[in-house]
């Protein structure tokens, strides 16, 4: 564990707490169950954002507490434990960092207050189709004399059953088909020509493809800079995805453990078998490895550094093959029992592929990564 | 822990950056550090005027106390010295088991009167010191040796057999684990030193695969040991040892975060198997592959620095040793196969003309890369620790 402030351990505290007596996995399947269209339980939202948790990233002087990203990773992180499902990642992060990076004025003082106090939810709508490639922008936005119309589809937008406002990448008609087209806007969620149809996928969470017929948007800030907004806010929602990763990842693997310490076979233990063992050690390795590599990026994205894109790279990589080693494990060490859905083991495996391909998989990272380094 | 300015430590590194440039010899420059034992045994004169001007600072072992000629330094200076080592395309000459493993333990379980004399000619790099822990039939179950210490008044009398000793044949002293009750396995082996010239101490040198022979057989034949050259106290020695394996696992776990490669398997990759147009390496599976093993090297990195900043903190971090070895160990050695992969027929090289030096460098690296998964505790045993003593499995 990082060598945290006497703040951000009280925050820590504060989310360990409350996830474990609010929020235990228990809740999300409740959830999921329930038939809740958005996909998260409103009330456990609320309480979310009470204790502060949606402002954590959001500079004071927009209703925030700006605690930075290694508070943010710290609760995304105790979040992931129980598979807590929040629109805290989408919204108190990842669109929070792109108005915070990229608004104007009156943009903050519209969205961010709202955003810290979970009243808005905002979300980034980028992907376009199966593949993560955010440069790859087919939907447009034409200027007008009032604003901008936006055209076109978003697919897999997180949170996009909830959202009140929309960030929206497209491109604008006097550029080129390069990334300096690409300007980020802003849509209200019930702007006519905008509809939003549910993705059912299987983590259970709250997804949407969005279809853009002549929509009216605000672009974000003054133009001309909408790719570097968007790719700076890309890394920072890797950065606290692979802490929400880290935190499942870590919590999977305990559970494994107090399995092969409770079930007995062969007048055993299974824990006692070798077999199980070192695979238990490698597991045990890999997460240690990743959480240096998840709490470096977390840094890399706190301090700006010039480095953060090939830091959060090599972070969400690495968490992501943990994940997976950890997920595959804890059915497999589990038998039986792990394959059906009265247990959790299958809710992490779900969650973990749905986190995985979220803002490029490992395969994407490693090469992005070897891009940026020149291999 | 004493926490040291950062002012302090700019001046510091003003210190030692001019310190190695008016006494590191140029020619020795960006050489990679010649720390195996057949190297250390055969120093040349540049060599030996680097080892001595670094032993007399004391910086070699630079957190050791001042009084037995270290420099008693904090661990962010000697952090600050290996940078600066490093930048200078330098190494720091001062090594092996006496600084690895046996002067840290010494260090906590020895006399004063042992103190004083075994720790300064390690500080100065005078002498070597070999390690008589593994028999023929102890090797990772070390608690099951035989070599046996009788006592005989003054002195211990040694009979038995040690093997792969490494550096037995040009080490001048060795700590050496001996049985003193036949009828206790874990409170009845003892911790002796002796000096290898004894008479009755023959170590016989044993080939390895890559062609060196870094270690012996090590036979000892009623060797007469003082009795003040026991450490510790009698039938003591095992938590004695477990201890000092600790040490010889974190020593080991961190032994690539400092060392300077001798090869870069980018550059080696763009010189053997060439780029395409885009400037990549040509062959993407093998681009991947090299990635990914470099990611992984990065990583350890930021897990060894995670480590220093939380044993700073207070923190116990010991029980991470043995995941910090395998993680390492891991590593290195798919580095070292990637480099016999991308030398293609220039990587099965073993010796001659048709082979350049940094050719048969990686072959032999890829041959000495098997061994150390085997030893300072093998990767099984190592994954045994974890599994027991971090996870609380069951037995
Ligand atoms: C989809 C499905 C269909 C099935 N259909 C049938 C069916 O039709 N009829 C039927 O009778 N059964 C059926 N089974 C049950 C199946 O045979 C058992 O799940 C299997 O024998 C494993 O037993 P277990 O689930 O109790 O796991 P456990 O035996 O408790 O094993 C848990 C973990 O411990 C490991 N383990 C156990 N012993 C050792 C050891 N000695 N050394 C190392 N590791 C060990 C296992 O490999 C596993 O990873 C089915 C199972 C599944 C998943
Ligand atoms: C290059 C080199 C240098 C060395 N230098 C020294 C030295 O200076 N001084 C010294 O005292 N020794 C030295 N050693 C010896 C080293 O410590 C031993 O090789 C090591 O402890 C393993 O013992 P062994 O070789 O007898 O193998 P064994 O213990 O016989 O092991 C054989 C295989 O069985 C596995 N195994 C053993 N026990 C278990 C278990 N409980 N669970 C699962 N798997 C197990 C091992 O992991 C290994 O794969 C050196 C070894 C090498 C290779």
């Amino acid at each position: 564990m990082a060598i945290l402030s006497e703040e951000q351990s009280m925050l820590r505290e504060a989310a360990r707490g409350w996830v474990d007596v609010r929020s235990p996995i228990t809740a999300f399947r409740k959830m999921r169950d329930s038939g809740n269209r958005l996909h998260f339980d409103t009330d456990s939202w609320k309480e979310q954002a009470a204790l502060g948790w949606a402002g954590v990233i959001i500079p004071e002087a927009y209703g925030g507490s700006d605690f930075g990203f290694l508070s943010m990773g710290l609760v995304l992180e105790e979040l992931g434990r129980t598979l807590v499902a929040s629109p805290l990642l989408a919204s108190g992060l990842v669109a929070a960092s792109a108005i915070t990076l990229g608004g104007d004025e009156a943009q903050k003082q519209e969205w961010l207050p709202a955003i810290a106090e979970g009243t808005a939810i905002a979300t980034l709508a980028f992907e376009e189709g199966a593949a993560h490639v955010p440069e790859k922008v087919a939907t447009t936005a034409s200027g007008t004399q009032v604003g901008f119309k936006i055209s076109g589809k978003k697919h897999f937008v997180v949170e996009g059953l909830a959202a009140d406002v929309f960030i929206v990448s497209a491109r604008v008609p006097d550029g080129s088909d390069t990334d300096q087209a690409i300007e980020l806007f802003l849509v209200r969620g019930d702007a006519p020509g905008l509809t939003r149809q549910e993705l059912k996928t299987m983590d259970s969470r709250g997804y949407a493809s969005l279809e853009f017929h002549d929509v009216e948007g605000q672009r974000l800030g003054s133009g001309g800079n909408g790719w570097s907004i968007l790719a700076t806010t890309l890394d920072r929602a890797r950065a606290g995805l692979a802490a929400e990763m880290l935190g499942s990842a870590t919590q999977a693997f305990y559970l494994t453990m107090d399995y092969l310490k409770t079930r007995v076979q062969f007048d055993s233990l299974i824990g006692s078998f070798q077999a199980l063992q070192h695979r238990a050690a490698r597991m045990f390795m890999e997460l240690e490895l990743a959480r240096s590599a998840v709490e470096a990026a977390l840094q890399a994205v706190e301090n700006g550094a010039s480095d953060m894109p090939e830091l959060v790279s090599l972070a969400k990589a690495k968490v992501g093959e943990t994940l997976q080693l950890v997920t595959n494990e804890m059915i497999q060490m589990h038998g039986g029992i792990g394959m059906t859905d009265e247990h959790d083991a299958g809710l992490f495996l779900k969650r973990a592929r749905v986190c995985e391909a979220m803002y490029g998989n490992q395969s994407y990272h490693r090469n992005r990564y070897a891009d940026i380094l020149g291999y | 822990m004493e926490h040291v300015g950062a002012a302090d430590l700019s001046d510091f590194r003003e210190e030692v950056g001019r310190w190695i440039s008016d006494n590191f010899p140029v020619s020795l420059k960006n050489m990679a550090n010649p720390m195996s034992r057949e190297a250390m045994a055969f120093p040349t004169e540049d060599q030996e005027i680097w080892r001595k001007a670094m032993g007399a600072k004391g910086w070699g072992t630079p957190t050791w106390p001042t009084a037995y000629g270290a420099a008693g330094l904090t661990r962010d200076h000697a952090r600050v010295i290996q940078q600066e080592l490093l930048r200078a395309g330098a190494y720091n000459p001062i090594g092996g088991m006496g600084v690895m493993m046996f002067g840290p333990t010494l260090l906590e379980y020895g006399t004063a009167a042992q103190k004083a004399q075994h720790l300064p000619p390690i500080v100065r790099g005078d002498f070597q010191w070999c390690q008589g822990f593994s028999e023929p039939g102890a090797g990772s179950d070390l608690v099951s040796l035989q070599t046996r210490a009788d006592d005989k008044g003054d002195h211990f009398l040694v009979n038995g057999q040690k093997t792969w000793t490494s550096g037995a044949q040009w080490a001048e002293w060795c700590f050496c684990l001996v049985r003193t009750n036949p009828h206790d396995k874990y409170n009845g082996i003892s911790l002796v030193l002796f000096p290898m010239s004894t008479p009755g101490v023959e170590a016989r040198p044993i080939k390895l695969i890559n062609g060196n022979s870094s270690f012996c057989e090590l036979f000892l034949t009623d060797v007469k040991v003082s009795k003040d050259q026991l450490v510790g106290s009698l039938n003591g020695g095992w938590a004695i040892a477990k201890r000092l394996l600790q040490h010889e696992r974190t020593a080991l776990a961190g032994s690539t975060t400092t060392a300077v490669e001798a090869y870069s398997l980018r550059e080696l990759a763009r010189k053997y198997v060439g780029t395409d147009a885009g400037g990549r390496i040509a062959n993407p599976d093998l681009r991947a592959r090299i990635v990914a093993n470099e990611m992984e090297g990065r990583i350890f990195k930021q897990t060894a620095l995670r480590a220093t900043a939380e044993a700073k903190e207070g923190g116990d971090v010991s029980a991470l040793s043995s995941m910090m070895k395998n993680a390492n160990t891991r590593q290195m050695q798919q580095r070292t196969e990637l480099a016999i992969e991308i030398l293609g027929h220039q990587g099965i090289g073993w010796e001659g003309d048709s082979f350049s030096e940094t050719e048969l460098t990686v072959v032999r690296d890829f041959l000495y890369g098997k061994a150390p998964s085997i030893y300072g505790g093998s990767q099984e045993v190592q994954y045994n620790i974890i599994s027991k003593r971090i996870l609380g499995l069951p037995s």
